[in-house]
């Protein structure tokens, strides 16, 4: 076993070597430019961008022609929810979406409320569900755009988002959904989760960084979306800008890989994380799981454990790679706002971790984990003096804390 | 975020972990900070009667960095008088642990830990309090 240990595929994975093979001849033999339409060069180029756009489309169940390549699903993100409030301008200027979102999505939407539109923030349960029915109530005539998430970058919780589609299609309202975590780890239909715009990355499901897509809707709505990148018309108008040939191969292989090796990968990955919860939850008192318990990505754990802080847990598994919801490894010296907004106290927000397994975990690194947490956690909490008044049965609640 | 090795040195070392009877009248408790925030620190000394710290002991709920913080206070308390502990500042602790600006808030955590455990000790001995140790209360 190697050290360190990756587990924070949520964050981003590493390129398959099968997807880095297909990449490699795209940066110095076939280096064309796919819009030049009068060389081989252009032609070849063009032909493996066309079929990386199949790859992509059949792993979403969608049609090639309604994929635009972008730079990441930061990018498809602001192109959908700001392309489409500017193209439905006329229609209506408001725009439901839930607390949880990520940051792509809540600071695009910001941006649009200093720009006179209307937002509203969905709330989630204390297991981080949204309530299709709340999304009908939203629903005004006024409404241009329903954005929900379908898996959860911190908390790996799934959303309902075929029952949320089929209201929001009733309504006669454009879908969008921020898929990055769940395309390629879960089965993925465009029209069985009655959606109409879908945000996808390559890097986290073993391509490289810097490719993304964005599903955009043809028919039974077509959809348009007024372009944020002006230039050379690429991709139907919707996103200007030289095609990132090699990168967009790769996403393609990335998509054949995910689509071919699903069903097998799932349950090998999903069985590892209950490996991991059921080792750390065994052998470690006082650990709660943030998130629903089974509605989640197979790949995800987050936990929280009560009296140590994350970033200090961090330090003292360093030879292990995962995030925390603690505000210590934050710019901001916030918690997690998901984490806030399933109603996790604070102090259980900043003893959180989150791990995230992928393709390369094996057995041994589970095993290795569980060891090494419940280790630090030990240590830590013979440290902690809010252990301690717990261990003599003080009540943290009844003593006055001070502020700073 | 790297680590300064004396961060990591006081982490994975950490000197004078435990507690003291917190019932002594020679032993001043200080506990600061708040769960919600992120961090706690517990500080007790033990002082004899002619004021000087014989022993100090910790327990931080925190980041790495609280953990050197409190971890380094309690080295550096003991053995001086109550005045001399007076005079530890946070920017002192800073500087020793290589501190970055974001974890400035836990030197100032530690610095009043040890304030803080001093006016415990005062109280106890109902001696009042130093004039610094009552400009730190009210701040």
């Amino acid at each position: 076993m190697k050290l360190p240990i990756y587990m924070d595929y949520h964050a981003t994975t590493p390129v398959d070597p099968r997807v880095f093979e297909a990449m490699r001849p795209y940066f110095t033999e076939v280096f064309g430019n796919a819009a030049s339409r009068n060389h081989p060069f252009g032609w070849e180029a063009e032909e493996a961008v066309e079929a990386a756009r199949k790859q992509v489309a059949e792993l979403i169940g969608a049609n090639a022609k309604e994929i635009i390549f972008t730079s990441g699903a930061t990018e498809s993100d602001n192109l959908a929810i700001k392309g489409v409030a500017e193209m439905y301008q006329e229609r209506g200027n408001h725009i439901i979406t839930a607390v949880t979102e990520h940051k792509a999505i809540l600071d695009t939407c910001k941006r649009l409320e200093k720009d006179g539109y209307r937002v509203t923030y969905l709330p989630v349960d204390k297991d981080g569900l949204i309530d299709p029915e709340e999304v009908r109530q939203a629903i005004t005539d006024k409404t241009i755009l329903v954005s929900i998430m379908m898996a959860n970058n911190e908390i790996g919780v799934i959303q309902p988002i075929a029952e949320i589609g089929k209201i929001v299609r009733e309504r006669g309202v454009i879908m969008h959904t921020d898929a990055v975590q769940a395309v390629g780890k879960l089965p993925f239909d465009v029209n069985k989760l009655n959606v109409d715009l879908v945000s996808i990355s390559a890097h986290k499901m073993y391509g490289p960084k810097g490719v993304g897509a964005l599903y955009v809707r043809r028919k039974n709505p077509r959809v348009q979306l007024a372009p944020i990148i002006d230039g050379g018309g690429h991709e139907r108008g919707m996103r200007s800008g030289t095609l990132n040939v090699p990168g967009i191969v790769g996403f393609g292989k990335a998509a054949e890989i995910a689509r071919l090796d699903m069903g097998e990968e799932v349950v090998r990955i999903e069985r590892l994380r209950n490996k991991l919860r059921d080792g750390i939850m065994e052998r470690i008192p006082e650990v709660f799981i943030n998130g629903h318990p089974i509605q989640r990505l197979p790949g995800n754990l987050n936990i929280s454990f009560a009296y140590v802080e994350g970033e200090s847990l961090l330090m003292g598994i360093g030879d292990i790679a995962v995030s925390s919801g603690s505000a210590c490894t934050s710019a901001s010296l916030e918690p997690s706002y998901v984490l806030k907004a399933l109603g996790v106290g604070e102090e259980l927000a900043h003893s959180s971790l989150r791990f995230g397994l992928g393709r390369f975990n094996t057995d041994e690194e589970v095993e290795y984990t569980i060891e090494k947490v419940t280790e630090a956690v030990n240590k830590l909490r013979d440290l902690s003096p809010l252990w301690e008044m717990v261990q003599e049965g003080i009540d943290l609640k009844s003593i006055t804390w001070g502020a700073h | 975020m790297a680590y300064s090795d004396k961060v990591i040195d006081h982490y994975s070392n950490p000197r004078n972990v435990g507690s003291l009877d917190k019932n002594s009248p020679e032993v001043g408790t200080g506990l600061v900070g708040a769960p919600e925030c992120g961090d706690v620190m517990k500080l007790q000394l033990k002082i004899n009667k002619e004021g000087v710290i014989e022993d100090a002991k910790f327990k931080t709920f925190g980041c790495g960095s609280a953990i050197a913080s409190s971890s380094l206070a309690t080295e550096w308390v003991k053995g001086k008088t109550i005045d001399e502990a007076m005079g530890i500042k946070n920017t002192d602790i800073v500087r020793e642990l290589n501190l970055p600006p974001i974890k400035i808030h836990c030197s100032v955590l530690a610095e009043d830990a040890i304030k803080s455990a001093i006016a415990d000790y005062q109280k106890k001995q109902n001696v009042p309090a130093s004039e610094e140790v009552l400009a730190s209360q009210q701040a």
